[in-house]
């Protein structure tokens, strides 16, 4: 079935309905448009260049978010993907310097019930809690987390997502739990936050992207949902 | 020194539901309104337009359309000797902000309590005997009936071009809605909107265990619609981006689809939006509002002269300006006196999701809000509470708002959160589940209340409000009761897996968890000013030309989302405003 069969005609009926034009045209122009490929949506993680982490940390997010999200026959890999150049344009965005959180003091512990009560927004969570990795590393292997091999590299993960490697400054629970959020968040994400490369996660799952008009899919039941995912950009994947 | 307007009649602190309500009925009646909004300006074009409005990053994870906790936000803590903390990153709850207020990135769920949840305390009574109540338990009847508010949920209903299908008309059981519900003066503007898949499987399954299951009153839209007041809805298109966004497709009854559009044309309405309040003003003996202080976009200090104040802000944040305000007397767990605080409420809500093969199309992508099927056989006068163990019942229902992967993906139980195996797990899980949820109602009790905090402040210095909350055994025991029927219920449909979270015993609320925006109470409605902040109209006790409508007068909450309610005892305070308090202005109720 091609892209222009099945959402059209719902939409059309729709937009008849309402006699709504300004907000017809900006859908149908974002829906149909296949021009303007976001910038860099062809790039491999490996053309990026960091402009939050420096070269150690940014060696540090490459291997992790690798080994959470591994190249396999089931999808592309966080790499392959784009999570990392994700995870260093997510820093530089205001959520990440704690924009929408409460950042005033004291501050004190509390039952995990009541969530982070440190003072470090998710730039310096990840920060804090890559140089503390390292240190364990260092110590450990006498390498960087990057220079460890795969499986010493998931143990490390491991005890870190266990609240097992006691980290300078920081929780190491705490931090695994930003650095898997915010790697899913690159795996998932519309490709104009950098991750989500060809929308290859969503084709992975299933996900059709920014279609959003299923008014003639709701009650189809004996088939699988035929079309290819659309970005923001208007994009087919 | 601050700056001074023009007084006006009435003066309206936030502009969400309660507040466009109160605006269009004050209006209506030939007063002079302003509201004062602490978030932006907001409305379908351009803020919830597509494309831009279904980015997930932005909408589920930067939060784009609620409030910033960074300005303001609230202290948790379990018990009254322990130290609150700040709710630093949202969870539990998501207040809205900017103009439409959480009545813009709610889902669309559109309920009347039933007749026996408006006099819950004396119902038990009769049903089981004054002992039967737990004395820790601070339930109080509604200090109003169904019927009161009839007219008013009807009205309401067809402001938001609600789509369902009435299960009692006029005294008359009729077949496909809900035949528990409180007797309705007409069917529902618009017929229930179409079934997903887990929808459809949840009649098969709720018929099968002997339930009478019935389409969720959904205020999003079936058909085109156009509401009394002449504004137009289109219909749902399922785009699966109800819940934390805005309505890209005037579907979704929002203030700013459903209201505003008439409310922006008056002369006597006008709305500054970035208009931070701080506070009610009080004329020397506390006894009358002179108007409020707000900060403008500027941040310069501004006061609004009023001769009535309307606090229309979420329900917590009403409680919050009423205690830095002064009106009325701040709640002490310990003494047991004062009203304002008192009965704080929640939402008791578990999740149950069902694991199918690749054979069945579940596609949660497509989603509406407010779309579904529940039954009430568990709710109110249904429930046996002697047999079942516990005060307050709750719906199970089918609901799908529209699931993505950055909103998160429930795998199936054994499933490790990454690697290889979990991008198999999230694979199978995407397109072939669905769940189902209880939603439980919650008692309230003398420890669970809002005051003002000691330490912490908010943005512009004031002392941010302070929960004190946590789950009593009694709600550990409905959650533990419903999701064991939930689940019973799921076997009968024999999914591949079947995940559930009853609330274990000794569980502490967990504020990190997004569970419900369904806060209530803190200054409540009732018969006695030793009990309550405010009387039958919502009226203050302690300073009557004060009107607080909002789900902060639930005395408790019941089994279903708050907005019906809400709407309603709002158009009913409007009235007794239009009606009696105009003619002659001062208490309504002389307790």
């Amino acid at each position: 079935m091609s892209d222009d069969e099945a959402p059209s005609p719902s939409r059309r009926k729709l937009f008849k309905s309402l006699s709504l034009v300004p907000i017809a045209a900006v859908a149908i122009a974002g829906c149909a448009r296949e021009t303007d490929k976001p910038a860099g949506a062809d790039r491999h993680a490996g053309d990026y260049h960091p402009a939050f982490f420096n070269a150690a940390e940014w060696a540090f997010i490459v291997a992790a978010c690798e080994r959470l999200i591994p190249p396999d026959d089931v999808g592309p890999s966080a790499s392959q993907a784009g999570v990392p150049e994700f995870i260093d344009r997510h820093m530089q965005t205001p959520y990440a310097s704690g924009d929408i959180w409460y950042m005033q003091g004291p501050f004190i512990e509390a039952a995990p019930q009541f969530g982070y009560q440190g003072r470090l927004p998710v730039r310096d969570i990840l920060r804090v809690g890559i140089k503390g990795i390292d240190a364990h590393c260092a110590k450990q292997f006498a390498k960087t987390f990057a220079q460890l091999g795969t499986g010493d590299q998931e143990s490390v993960l491991k005890s870190a997502e266990a609240g097992k490697l006691p980290l300078e400054n920081i929780s190491a629970k705490e931090f695994f739990s930003q650095l898997l959020n915010e790697t899913r968040m690159g795996y998932f994400c519309d490709p104009k936050h950098g991750g989500n490369k060809h929308m290859a996660a969503w084709k992975m799952i299933g996900y059709p992207g920014m279609r959003a008009d299923y008014a003639n899919w709701v009650g189809v039941r004996d088939r699988p949902y035929p079309l290819a995912p659309v970005d923001l950009a208007g994009k087919r994947g | 020194m601050a700056i001074v307007k023009p007084k006006v009649d009435a003066v309206i602190v936030g502009l969400g539901w309660t507040g466009a309500i109160m605006a269009k009925e004050l209006t209506d009646a030939g007063l002079t309104v302003v509201a004062l909004e602490r978030g932006p300006d907001r409305d379908t074009q351009p803020d919830f337009a597509y494309p831009r409005v279904v980015d997930e990053l932005e909408g589920s994870i930067h939060r784009k359309f609620l409030q910033s906790l960074a300005k303001e936000t609230i202290t948790a803590r379990h018990g009254i000797k322990d130290t609150a903390v700040p709710y630093r990153q949202m969870g539990s709850f998501k207040p809205g902000t900017g103009v439409g207020g959480a009545g813009t990135h709610w889902s669309g769920c559109h309920f009347r309590a039933l007749r026996e949840d408006f006099n819950l305390r004396s119902n038990l009574r009769q049903r089981y005997g004054a002992k039967f109540i737990p004395e820790n338990m601070s339930i109080a009847d509604f200090p109003l009936s169904y019927e009161d508010l009839e007219p008013h949920f009807d009205h309401f209903e067809h402001v938001c071009g609600t789509s369902g299908k009435a299960g009692v008309l006029n005294g008359v059981k009729i077949p496909g809605g809900n035949p528990f519900e409180g007797s309705r003066s007409r069917e529902f503007p618009l017929p229930p909107n179409r079934d997903y898949l887990g929808a459809e499987l949840f009649y098969k399954a709720a018929r099968e265990r002997g339930y009478n299951p019935y389409p969720i009153p959904a205020s999003n839209a079936s058909a085109p619609y156009v509401n009394p007041y002449g504004c137009q809805m289109g219909p749902c298109n399922f785009c699966g981006f109800c819940s934390d966004y805005g309505c890209l497709n005037y579907s979704k009854a929002s203030p700013n689809v459903s209201i505003l559009p008439v409310l922006r044309l008056r002369k006597a309405f006008e709305l500054r939006a970035h208009a931070q309040v701080l506070k009610v003003n009080l004329d020397g003996a506390s006894s009358r509002a002179t108007g409020v202080t707000y900060l403008d976009a500027e941040g310069k200090e501004t006061e609004q002269p009023a001769d009535l104040v309307l606090l229309c802000a979420f329900s917590l944040f009403n409680v919050h300006l009423m205690l830095l305000s002064g009106i009325g007397k701040p709640y002490d767990p310990v003494a047991g006196s004062g009203s304002v605080g008192r009965n704080y409420s929640y939402q008791n809500l578990n999740r149950v999701t069902l694991f199918f093969d690749e054979k069945v199309q579940a596609n949660g992508f497509i989603g509406i809000g407010g779309g579904g099927a529940t039954f009430d056989d568990l709710n109110g006068n249904q429930l046996d509470n002697a047999k079942a163990g516990f005060i307050g019942g709750g719906v199970i229902w089918a609901r799908q708002p529209g699931s993505g992967p950055i909103r998160g993906i429930t795998t199936a139980p054994g499933v490790p959160n990454w690697g290889s195996a979990w991008k198999q797990g999230v694979k199978d899980a995407f397109r072939h589940s669905f769940y189902y949820e209880v939603q439980g109602a919650c008692m309230s009790y003398r420890s669970n209340y809002l005051d003002l905090d000691p330490t912490y402040r908010d943005a512009f210095g004031r002392p941010l409000l302070r929960m004190t909350f946590d789950w009593d055994a009694n709600e550990i025991r409905a959650s533990q009761f419903l999701v064991g029927k939930a689940l019973d219920l799921c076997k009968v449909l024999n999914p591949r897996a079947l995940s559930g979270d009853a609330k274990k015993s000794g569980e502490h609320y967990n504020i990190t968890r997004y569970q419900s925006t369904h806060t209530c109470g803190g200054a409540i409605m009732g018969a006695d000013p030793k009990t309550s902040a405010l009387n039958r109209y919502l009226q203050s006790w302690d300073v009557p030309n004060v009107f607080a409508p909002g789900a902060n007068a639930f005395p408790q909450n019941n089994g279903y989302n708050p907005t019906g309610m809400v709407g309603a005892l709002t158009y009913w305070a409007a009235k007794a405003i239009r009606e009696q308090y105009l003619k002659s202005p001062g208490a309504l109720v002389h307790a």
